[in-house]
């Protein structure tokens, strides 16, 4: 099947969302539409599915114009959408959740499920998708429960997919395994539309790339001749620099000091194994490893959100094991959260009162029991240009913005401080190129200064292109050290710690 | 970062303010009146269908703007009903802000009220102004105790504050009957539960009596504008206003910030308490004059569609109490006026607050009021 948008204008009020978007898609190929957020990928996607009407332009199936009333006219027409955040029933079976609004039914019309379960098994063989259809999907890993999401939409006969973000969610193996089934799909003949701002993946697996920007199409290109360098450029309008640019390696005295750390989960099992660091004022030390090893925990720890179970922390001198969260705050430790919409930011709070969120109580803002709110409002404006956050007012409610708005609003307030340890969880985790570039920057920044930084990532290019030494983390432990600082890792040596192939990562 | 001056001109954009946008207005606005007259329209809908002719209809909703606003008396009446509603919604207010469902406002008004009584028929000879400030903070130290009660289970044990609350609801109902039989607190020559009168030095004064001496709006409506104007202050203006709202919109955000979670959720039902207990004190130094069982007339229930129905801010609060206590002092007039009974009062609040709660609803039913929403754009 083929499917092609010609034009698409998509208006909301005053923002243009997409302007004259044009986009082709054939039976049998992988299209990447790449583009940073805000860009207008989103939008265009729910055009197609049948979301929103477009203001301009058609939309022509295998040479045919069609216009779709809702969602289910698109799906009707073939067109199904992986979402990047998953629609499933946690305490449903696959099965069950696969069949959800289009159950087969029996006699009397009772539910057939040895029909459902047969329908998903049958899919899942086509496809490579091997899933149970009886188990639940509170139990299935995440990467499972995505398998699920593309079976839905295969049950429903999709002949165009949707994957919205699809990697977002997924650890390095997970992605490859993940490729092989957008492989397997294509060869069987589907057309498949990959959404990312991820480069390497769009080089990767796509066919074709269209790069869109501010709404419109800022570039088409073979995935064979592009280099990251120029979709990058394409996807924001300017040269972009991969390379961090660092002032030379002089460390000063250990500012963070953490000795035979052990750390335990809700559930009292280990997630910190006698974890010994160190972290001096001037250098950048990152902790490298795969999600779930631990890293969450220490870093929890360290920042006083979790009591470890055993070991010290020692921070400037002085032992902050069982010091309260604020007490380590005003002592200078800031701290980037992992999860930025959960941890990092209230949502329903202005961008100005997010900015205070940590020191809202401090004398420059505070007399009394007052919050000084024009002192508050001054301060939060100046962060927030001087941190490129982008709103139109610090009156604005944080949703508003974009996530890398968000984040840039979090590096503003915690570097904004007065703070001599920076540590940052996952410091970039889903932000487009443009805004990865300006946080690293700033960490840098702050490094070059003379703080000391304790970087946290599962993203290996970020952690290598940072860090001054790595740490990685293997189930609790740390596996493995390597200095960057005296010239480029070994990437292999790293990426064989954070899988726990322990014997050949030395430096 | 360093001292820049804050004058160049991005940093002055950012500092404007937007005007409130069509939507906010819309949902602060619109839907609430939206929902008072559809919740009318059903309210006469209900009464046809229990056989009242269309005549009676007219003359009860016609009652029911006489009763509420139609004089002088029916004023006092509307202010006096709305004020302890006011006092405890404002109580819950700040307990939702802070991410706490507390249910135990009447508890809290039962247990303020009963001690503001003691303290009003006791220590004969003081003076008016140190009586009666005296009844109405020993009531709110009483609610505010009885408050915290909830508020330290759940921080010390994790107990859910809506089954504590609503526990001690029924134990202060049976604390109440017990102190009403004490000798020291039962009024002379009585047989059945009831307190002795508070003196005058304790009483909220009336405000109209010498106009008339039935009308019984009292000074206990100066402290509902003050009681408003301090939750607001404390709520958007102070320290622990910041750390109970940051608590309630987001926990983890709150933690992550360095502010104990323990203490907030103690702080804020210890002020909720004290909230209710004034209205508790309110109705028995300014209405009542005594304690009997059942004093507290509901007020702590009413009070939670109250603070649900102004949307858990102090003006809101206002606003609905006094919408509240016009209802209930019109719904009295209805049913002597058309003999329609005063329960439809009851269903005709309740059908607000369904309203209220289904924005959406309201939309549908007034489409031309609201522009249409560019609903589900997330970018």
């Amino acid at each position: 099947m083929d499917i092609e948008l010609r034009g698409i204008t998509k208006r909301f009020g005053p923002v243009v969302a997409n302007a004259g978007v044009d986009l082709h898609v054939r039976a049998g190929e992988v299209l990447g539409l790449l583009g940073e957020n805000g860009a207008g990928k989103s939008t265009l996607m729910n055009v197609l599915c049948g979301l929103y009407a477009p203001d301009e332009g058609e939309i022509v199936i295998d040479g045919r114009p069609v216009t779709f009333d809702g969602p289910s006219d698109a799906i009707a027409a073939g067109i199904g959408m992986v979402h990047q955040h998953f629609m499933l029933v946690p305490v449903f079976t696959v099965a069950e959740n696969v069949i959800l609004g289009i159950e087969p039914t029996g006699q009397l019309d009772f539910l057939d499920r040895a029909a459902a379960r047969r329908q998903v098994r049958e899919i899942g063989d086509q496809y490579g998708l091997r899933v149970d259809p009886d188990a639940l999907i509170e139990e299935l890993p995440v990467g499972v429960q995505q398998r699920v999401e593309i079976i839905k939409v295969l049950f429903r006969s999709a002949d165009v997919l949707i994957l919205d973000e699809p990697t977002a969610v997924l650890t390095p193996q997970e992605v490859e395994e993940f490729f092989g089934i957008v492989r397997a799909l294509r060869d069987a003949g589907k057309a498949i539309i990959f959404i990312t701002h991820k480069l390497d993946e769009i080089l990767e697996i796509s066919d074709r790339i269209t790069v869109l920007r501010g709404g419109r199409v800022a570039g088409q290109g073979d995935p064979e001749t592009l280099t990251t360098r120029q979709l990058a450029e394409m996807m924001v309008g300017r040269p972009v620099s991969f390379d961090v640019e660092k002032a030379a390696y002089a460390p000063g005295d250990v500012l963070l000091e953490v000795r035979e750390l052990t750390v335990l989960r809700n559930n009292d099992e280990i997630a910190v194994d006698d974890v010994s660091l160190a972290v001096r004022s001037g250098e950048i030390v990152g902790i490298a490893g795969v999600q779930g090893n631990g890293q969450t925990a220490l870093i929890e720890a360290i920042t006083g959100l979790r009591h470890p179970a055993g070991g010290s922390i020692i921070y400037d001198g002085r032992d902050i094991t069982h010091s309260s969260v604020r007490a380590r705050h005003a002592m200078g430790i800031a701290h980037i959260p992992e999860d930025r919409q959960r941890t990092g930011i209230i949502g329903d709070f202005t961008i100005a009162e997010n900015m205070v969120l940590n020191s809202y109580y401090d004398d420059r803002y505070a007399s009394g029991p007052s919050i000084r709110w024009p002192e508050v409002m001054q301060h939060a404006a100046r962060y927030a240009a001087d941190f490129d956050v982008r709103t139109p007012s610090v009156h604005a409610k944080a949703f508003q913005l974009s996530g890398g708005n968000q984040q840039k609003l979090v590096v503003a307030r915690e570097l904004t401080r007065d703070t001599k340890l920076l540590i940052a969880a996952q410091p970039t985790r889903g932000l487009d190129v443009g805004s990865v570039e300006y946080i690293h920057k700033r960490i840098v920044e702050a490094r070059d200064e003379g703080d000391g930084v304790l970087i946290m990532s599962s993203e290996l290019d970020e952690i290598v292109a940072l860090s001054d030494r790595i740490v990685v983390m293997f189930k609790g432990r740390i596996v493995a050290e390597f200095d960057a600082f005296r010239g480029p890792v070994d990437r292999n040596a790293v990426g064989l710690a954070m899988a726990g192939s322990v014997s050949e990562a030395a430096a | 970062m360093t001292d820049q001056t804050a004058s160049d001109p991005l940093t002055q954009k950012l500092l404007e303010r937007a005007a409130p946008s069509r939507a906010e207005f819309e949902d602060l606005v619109i839907v609430p009146i939206f929902a008072v007259i559809v919740a009318l329209a059903v309210g006469a809908l209900v009464m046809l269908a229990t056989a009242v002719d269309l005549p009676t209809i007219g003359q009860s909703y016609v009652a029911l703007v006489r009763g509420s606003v139609g004089s002088l008396n029916a004023l006092s009446e509307t202010l006096t009903a709305a004020a302890p509603l006011v006092l405890a919604g404002l109580g819950l207010a700040l307990g939702f802000r802070a991410g706490l469902f507390n249910i135990g406002a009447e508890g809290q008004i039962v247990i303020g009220g009963l001690v503001a009584v003691i303290v009003g028929f006791s220590f004969a000879g003081l003076p008016w102004a140190i009586h009666l400030p005296l009844a109405l903070f020993a009531g709110a130290l009483a609610g505010a105790l009885y408050a915290s009660i909830a508020g330290w289970l759940r921080a010390a044990t994790g107990a859910h504050e809506v089954i504590t609350t609503i526990m001690l609801n029924l134990i202060s109902y049976r604390i109440l009957d017990y102190v009403l039989r004490q000798p020291f607190v039962q009024r002379e020559g009585r047989a059945d539960p009831i307190s002795r009168s508070v003196l005058d030095s304790a009483q909220l004064p009336g405000l109209l009596t010498w106009i008339d001496p039935n009308l019984r709006v009292h000074a206990g409506v100066f402290l509902v504008v003050l009681a408003v104007i301090v939750v607001y202050w404390l709520l958007f203006r102070t320290k622990v206003g910041f750390e109970f709202r940051a608590s309630g919109k987001n926990p983890d955000a709150a933690r992550y910030a360095g502010i104990r979670a323990s203490f907030i959720i103690v702080a804020a039902m210890a002020c909720a308490g004290a909230l209710a207990g004034l209205a508790g004190a309110n109705q028995v130094l300014g209405v009542l004059d005594r304690a009997s069982p059942g004093f507290s007339a509901g007020i702590g229930f009413d009070a939670i569609s109250v603070a649900l129905l102004g949307r858990s801010h102090p003006v809101g609060v206002l606003f609905a109490g006094l919408l509240f206590g016009a209802l209930e002092a019109g719904g009295r007039q209805m049913q002597v006026d058309a003999g329609v009974s005063v329960d439809l009062i009851g269903i005709i609040q309740a059908l607000i607050i369904v309203f209220i709660a289904a924005p959406l609803l309201v939309r549908a039913i007034f489409p031309w009021g609201f522009r249409k929403s560019e609903a589900g754009r997330n970018e």
